[in-house]
């Protein structure tokens, strides 16, 4: 039960940050260069990620024997969580800008309203077009690869998909109530409980998945899932020394020589 | 060919991201892990625990290297 709500958790709060970055992309190209240009984009990054999910997915299932699956799984989902652990520690740390939604939609919006116009058919805006298809399919592609990784980990793809799904229209139907970037969201605070989670859970599965390698001689962890929560406390505790210390060990810039006047000696 | 090497750049910036040494302590953690219950050093129940801390090390010294290399 308790890890049937945590990837239904994880899952969503993933989610619910790609689709924030996501939607701040398509609301600056809607505003600026045309909502028919921006929808067309994003339906074809939808289409091509349903496409590449199903690839990637029957890939994983089918290519994989079933013990190694977990290991690969496990892997990437840890190397994925990693990465969003040591970003929120850095920028908890002040050793890395604050990702700031407001920022993206002026500089997303200033790109679009000095790029040309013109070269488009059938009423739609390359620029804008481009943009949103991009934006939509990379950060889309993050979140297929959490529902991927979390939904067959947990045995259970069609609960990640639903609690995808969920964040989805959560931050659509905000987008189009406020119709402006969801800046109140704490998207730093919630990136950093998602590297938490995604690394707990990565963390996990990527042992369990070394039974492929050992002979298929069950390796488990004691208390079985409770351990995960004792990894999100082991994280969380190492990555809040990290914030503390990480700004002490910072080697200060060596001052640059003042150049000397041009002249005469 | 210029499509491979796009995918190729894409799927490295998408898994490695843009820093290495995370991925590779991930792999050498769990190869030493792959080692030790492959020699049977541990109780199967004892491997996690013992993996995590090798994983939590790993970190630490990226991230410590990560921020030494860089001045302020």
């Amino acid at each position: 039960m308790g890890a049937t709500v945590g990837l239904f958790v994880a899952t969503f709060i993933a989610a619910l940050v790609e689709f924030v970055e996501a939607l701040t992309i398509v609301l600056a190209m809607g505003v600026t260069r045309g909502w028919r240009s921006a929808m067309a984009g994003t339906a074809v990054a939808v289409l091509a990620l349903a496409a590449f999910t199903s690839v990637l997915g029957y890939a994983l299932a089918t290519w994989l024997p079933r013990t190694a699956l977990q290991l690969v799984v496990g892997v990437l989902l840890l190397i994925f969580g990693l990465q969003w652990l040591r970003k929120a520690v850095l920028r908890s740390a002040g050793l890395k800008a604050l990702h700031d939604e407001e920022a993206e939609y002026r500089e997303q919006t200033e790109a679009a309203r000095s790029a040309g116009t013109g070269g488009g058919r059938w009423g739609i805006d390359p620029f804008a077009f481009v943009v949103s298809l991009k934006g939509v399919f990379l950060e889309g592609t993050e979140v297929v690869f959490i529902v991927i990784t979390f939904g067959l980990n947990a045995k259970n793809v069609p609960l990640a998909t639903i609690a995808a799904a969920a964040a989805g229209v959560v931050v659509i139907g905000l987008g189009i109530a406020i119709k402006s970037p969801l800046s109140k969201v704490p998207e730093n605070t919630l990136k950093y409980v998602v590297g938490l989670m995604l690394t707990s859970f990565g963390t996990f599965w990527a042992v369990e998945g070394l039974s492929s390698v050992n002979g298929g001689h069950e390796l488990s962890w004691p208390g079985s899932d409770w351990s995960i929560l004792g990894l999100v406390v082991v994280w969380f505790l190492l990555s809040r020394v990290l914030i503390a210390v990480l700004p002490k060990l910072r080697r200060p810039a060596v001052p640059q020589p003042a150049p000397s006047p041009a002249g005469k000696a | 060919m210029k499509l491979l090497k796009s995918v190729a750049e894409f799927i490295y910036d998408f898994v490695i991201g843009d820093d290495w040494k995370i991925a590779a302590a991930v792999v050498l953690a769990l190869a030493v892990g792959a080692l030790l219950a492959a020699l049977a050093v541990f109780a199967p129940v004892a491997l996690g625990p013992t993996v995590a801390v090798l994983l939590l090390l790993a970190f630490t010294l990226s991230m410590v290297i990560d921020v030494r290399r860089k001045a302020s």
